[in-house]
C-alpha cells in the first residue's frame, strides 16, 4: 500500500492509458463518422443558374429541411411498413426454428450431432449477397428447378418474384441465413446449464418434452432476449438481400426498404445530405426499438431480480 | 495532474480525429511534376486500356500516364465526386456522356475548350454535342460511341418466315407473328432496368430530354417523342406481344441462348455482350439498322459511350488534354482501342480504321458489319444531358418497374420521370425554364 501511495500519480493515470486505445478507436471509427453524419444531415447543396462552371455550387446550412423531407416522404414510410411486415414474418419463424433446432440438438442421445450442428450453421457463413444471388437464381421462373418440375407435371407455376410474393421470398433468404447463427447462441447457453438440474428433474419423473418446456426454455430466456435484440437490429437494417435480388426483377423498387433509400440517395442521386438525415432517423428508430424491447422484457422476464 | 493527463489523452484523441477529418484539404493529390517529367494519373474501366497507355508512354518519355483501374461507369462518378472533395482526384478519367453534367456541376471536370483547338472537326456533330452540354465549353474528348442497331437471329427469322422489320410498325407486326407461330418465344423484351437503352430509343424518335436556354435548363422528358416511344412499347407489353423481363439477368442470358428471344435492339457493342452471355449462338445473329418511325429515314439513338475528361484540380491540364486527344483521335491509338479494348471509336477517321475491316468474331457471316455501322452512326441524334441524369435514370427503373408489375400505362411513368427530375433540380437550386 505504501508503494502504491508513493506512485499515486502513475497509478491513477494507468486506467486512462489502458482505456486510450479503445477510446481512440471508438472515437475515430464510431464517434467521428456519426458526428460527421449528423453534421451533413444539417447541410444541403445550393446551385446557382445552370450549375455549370466554377463556384456554381455551394454547401449551405439547411436547418432541419432534410429531416422534414425524410419524415414527409411517403416512400420512406411505405418502405418502413414493408420492413415491419418483414420483421413480423422473419422474427418468429427464424427464432422459432433456431430454438427448435437448439432444443433438438440438446437432447441426450442425438445421432450426427456435430454434423447437424454444422450443416444448420453453415448458411450463416455464406455472405448475404451470395446467398441472395443463389436464391434469386432459384426464384427466376426460367431457371428454377421448382418451376421445371411443376411444368413437367403440368401444374401451374408460381412466380416467386412477383410483386405479391417477393416479400416472402426475401424472408426465406433471411431465415435460411439467420437460423444457424441464432441456434448456435441458444445451443451454447443450453450447454452451459448444469446437467444436475436435468438429473433431478428426471428423478422426479419429468419427460424430455417437459424438461424442454419447463426447464430449458425458462432458463434460456436471457439468450432468447439477446438473439431477439440482435435480430431486431438486423431486421431494421435489411439491405443486401433485396438490393441483390432487385437486379433480377422489377418487383423491388430502389426504395423498397429504408436503408435502400439511404443507399440510393447517397450513391445514385449523390445527395449525401438527405441520406445522412434518413440514416440518423433510422438509427434513432433502431435505438428506440431495441431499448424499448429490452426494457419491456426486463420488466416482464427479470422482474423478480429487481 | 492525473486529471490533466486524462484530459490530454482525450484532447489528443479528438485532435487526431479532427486532423483526420480536415487534413485532406491540404493534400495535393498524387500527380505532379518530377524533374521536368509530367506524371498523369488516369482512371478508366475499359478492358486492356493499359495497352494504349504503354504505347503513349513508350513514345512520350516526358509525359508519363499511370492507369488506375475502376469498376465501371456508375461507380467512377461516385468515386470522382469523393476524390474531388478529398482534394486528390486523378488528372484524367473515363466518363460516360450522361455523367458529364453531374461532374461538371460539381466542378470536378475542367473546361478544356482552349486546349482542344480543331479537335471538334474530327467528330460527328451529334457526338461532339455530348461533351459541350450545348454550351461553348468542352468537358471531355469523346472516346467511344454507342449508335443503336437491331440484332436478330437469322436462323429463327428464316424458320418462322419473318423479314427484318424496317419500321416500328413492322416490328410490332413481327412481334405478334412470333407469338402466334411460337407461343414460347418473344421477338424481344422491354427492360425496366436499362434507362440508357430507353433513352437511346427516345433519341431516335427525336426526344430532347434536356436543353440549355440562357442560364436556365429546359427539361422535356415527357415530350411528345418520348411519350410516343413509351406508349408504343407499353402497348406491346400489355397485349403480350413482347416480354417484360429485365435484360442482363441469368434468365435473359438463357432466353438469348436458347432462342426464346429472337431480336435485341441494342448498340454497336452488342456483339461482345452476345458473345459473353449467349455463347451457343455464334454465327446465328445478324445486325440491321434500328426500325424507323417513318419509312425511309435512317435515324438512330445512342446507348452508352464515354469520353475522356480532365479534372479541374489537375496540375497538368494541357499535358492531360494532349494525351486524351492523342488517345481518341490518333490512328495508331484508336486501332489499339478497337483491337484490344473492344471500343467503337467516336472519331470519324477511326471508324474507317483497317482494324474494323473484319466483322466481329461472333458475326462471321456479316462481312460489311462495320461499314454498315459507320453509316448507321452518321444518323445518330445529338443529345444534351442534364445535371441529374442519375436521378432520372433511377426514377425510370422504379416507375417503369411499377408500370410493368401493375400493368399501368407507360406514359404515366414518363410523366413521373419528368416531375421527379424537375423537383430534384429545383430542390438543389438549378434554374429550370418552364
Amino acid at each position: 500500500m505504501t508503494v502504491a501511495t508513493n506512485r499515486r500519480g502513475r497509478r491513477t493515470a494507468a486506467p486512462y492509458v489502458f482505456l486510450a486505445p479503445a477510446v481512440l478507436l471508438f472515437s475515430l471509427f464510431i464517434l467521428l463518422p456519426v458526428g460527421y453524419t449528423a453534421y451533413l444531415s444539417l447541410r444541403k447543396v445550393q446551385v446557382k443558374g445552370l450549375g455549370l462552371g466554377r463556384g456554381a455550387r455551394s454547401e449551405v446550412f439547411a436547418g432541419l429541411d432534410n429531416y422534414q423531407r425524410a419524415i414527409t416522404d411517403s416512400e420512406l414510410w411505405s418502405g418502413g411498413l414493408r420492413v415491419l411486415l418483414y420483421g413480423l414474418l422473419l422474427l418468429p419463424i427464424m427464432l422459432g426454428l433456431a430454438l427448435l433446432f437448439a432444443l433438438l440438438l440438446d437432447r441426450p442421445r442425438v445421432g450426427l450431432r456435430r454434423f447437424s450442428r454444422i450443416s444448420i450453421f453453415l448458411p450463416y457463413a455464406v455472405p448475404a449477397v451470395i446467398a441472395s444471388m443463389l436464391w434469386g437464381f432459384l426464384y427466376l421462373p426460367a431457371m428454377s428447378p421448382l418451376n421445371y418440375v411443376l411444368d413437367r407435371l403440368g401444374l401451374p407455376e408460381p412466380n416467386l418474384l412477383s410483386p405479391g410474393s417477393v416479400l416472402f421470398s426475401i424472408v426465406n433468404i433471411a431465415v435460411w441465413g439467420g437460423v444457424g447463427f441464432n441456434m448456435i447462441i441458444l445451443y451454447t447457453s443450453l450447454r452451459a446449464i448444469s446437467p444436475e438440474i436435468y438429473e433431478s428433474a428426471r428423478i422426479d419423473g419429468c419427460s424430455e418434452l417437459q424438461i424442454a418446456l419447463r426447464i430449458k426454455i425458462p432458463l434460456l430466456i436471457p439468450a432468447i432476449v439477446m438473439t431477439t435484440v440482435f435480430s431486431l437490429i438486423v431486421t431494421v437494417q435489411v439491405f443486401s438481400e433485396p438490393l441483390t435480388v432487385r437486379s433480377l426483377t422489377t418487383s423491388i423498387t430502389s426504395t423498397w426498404t429504408p436503408l435502400m433509400k439511404v443507399y440510393r440517395d447517397a450513391f445514385a442521386a449523390n445527395d449525401l445530405y438527405s441520406a445522412a438525415a434518413t440514416s440518423i432517423l433510422l438509427a434513432a428508430i433502431t435505438l428506440v426499438l431495441s431499448f424499448g424491447f429490452l426494457r419491456f422484457v426486463q420488466r416482464r422476464a427479470f422482474g423478480e431480480d429487481r | 495532474m492525473t486529471r490533466s493527463l486524462g484530459a490530454k489523452i482525450v484532447a489528443m484523441v479528438l485532435g487526431a480525429g479532427l486532423v483526420a477529418a480536415c487534413g485532406s484539404d491540404s493534400d495535393d493529390g498524387d500527380s505532379g511534376t518530377t524533374g521536368g517529367k509530367v506524371e498523369l494519373s488516369f482512371w478508366a474501366w475499359a478492358p486492356n486500356i493499359e495497352k494504349v497507355l504503354d504505347k503513349w508512354n513508350a513514345a512520350n518519355p516526358d509525359i508519363h500516364v499511370t492507369l488506375s483501374r475502376q469498376a465501371g461507369g456508375g461507380d467512377i462518378v461516385t468515386k470522382l465526386l469523393t476524390a474531388h472533395k478529398a482534394g486528390n482526384p486523378p488528372d484524367l478519367a473515363q466518363v460516360e456522356y450522361q455523367s458529364l453534367p453531374t461532374l461538371v456541376s460539381n466542378d470536378v471536370l475542367a473546361d478544356i475548350a482552349k486546349e482542344t483547338g480543331d479537335t471538334k472537326g474530327k467528330f460527328a456533330d451529334g457526338v461532339w454535342q455530348q461533351v459541350t452540354l450545348g454550351t461553348d465549353a468542352v468537358y471531355g474528348i469523346p472516346q467511344d460511341a454507342g449508335p443503336m442497331m437491331l440484332y436478330y437471329r437469322t436462323d429463327l427469322f428464316q424458320q418462322h418466315g419473318l423479314t427484318v422489320p424496317k419500321t416500328w410498325e413492322e416490328f410490332a407486326q413481327t412481334a405478334r407473328t412470333v407469338r402466334t407461330k411460337a407461343p414460347k418465344q418473344y421477338l424481344t423484351t422491354f427492360s425496366a432496368k436499362d434507362p440508357g437503352w430507353f433513352s437511346g430509343l427516345a433519341q431516335q424518335a427525336g426526344a430532347a430530354w434536356w436543353g440549355v436556354d440562357g442560364d436556365a435548363w429546359k427539361v422535356n422528358i415527357n415530350d411528345a417523342a418520348t411519350k410516343k416511344v413509351a406508349d408504343y412499347w407499353g402497348g406491346l407489353v400489355s397485349e403480350g406481344a413482347i416480354d417484360d423481363q429485365p435484360m442482363y439477368t441469368p434468365e435473359w442470358n438463357k432466353a438469348l441462348n436458347d432462342g426464346t428471344l429472337l431480336a435485341w435492339p441494342s448498340a454497336i457493342w452488342g456483339p461482345g455482350v452476345l458473345e459473353g452471355n449467349a455463347p451457343d449462338t455464334k454465327g446465328k445473329w445478324a445486325m440491321a439498322p434500328l426500325p424507323q418511325w417513318t419509312a425511309g429515314e435512317s435515324k438512330t439513338g445512342n446507348w452508352g459511350g464515354s469520353s475522356t475528361g480532365v479534372t479541374a484540380k489537375s496540375k497538368n491540364q494541357s499535358a492531360a488534354v494532349k494525351f486524351a486527344t492523342w488517345m481518341n483521335t490518333d490512328a495508331a491509338a484508336t486501332e489499339v482501342l478497337i483491337r484490344e479494348c473492344s471500343i467503337y471509336p467516336a472519331a470519324r477517321d477511326a471508324q474507317a480504321s483497317p482494324a474494323l475491316s473484319q466483322p466481329p468474331a461472333f458475326f462471321p457471316a456479316q462481312a460489311d458489319f462495320y461499314a454498315q455501322a459507320k453509316q448507321i452512326a452518321e444518323g445518330a441524334a445529338g443529345v444534351t444531358w442534364g445535371p441529374n441524369v442519375n436521378v432520372t435514370y433511377q426514377v425510370y427503373q422504379d416507375a417503369f418497374g411499377k408500370a410493368i408489375t401493375q400493368k399501368s400505362p407507360f406514359g404515366a411513368a414518363v410523366d413521373q420521370m419528368q416531375s421527379a427530375t424537375v423537383a430534384d433540380m429545383q430542390k438543389n437550386g438549378f434554374k429550370v425554364a418552364s
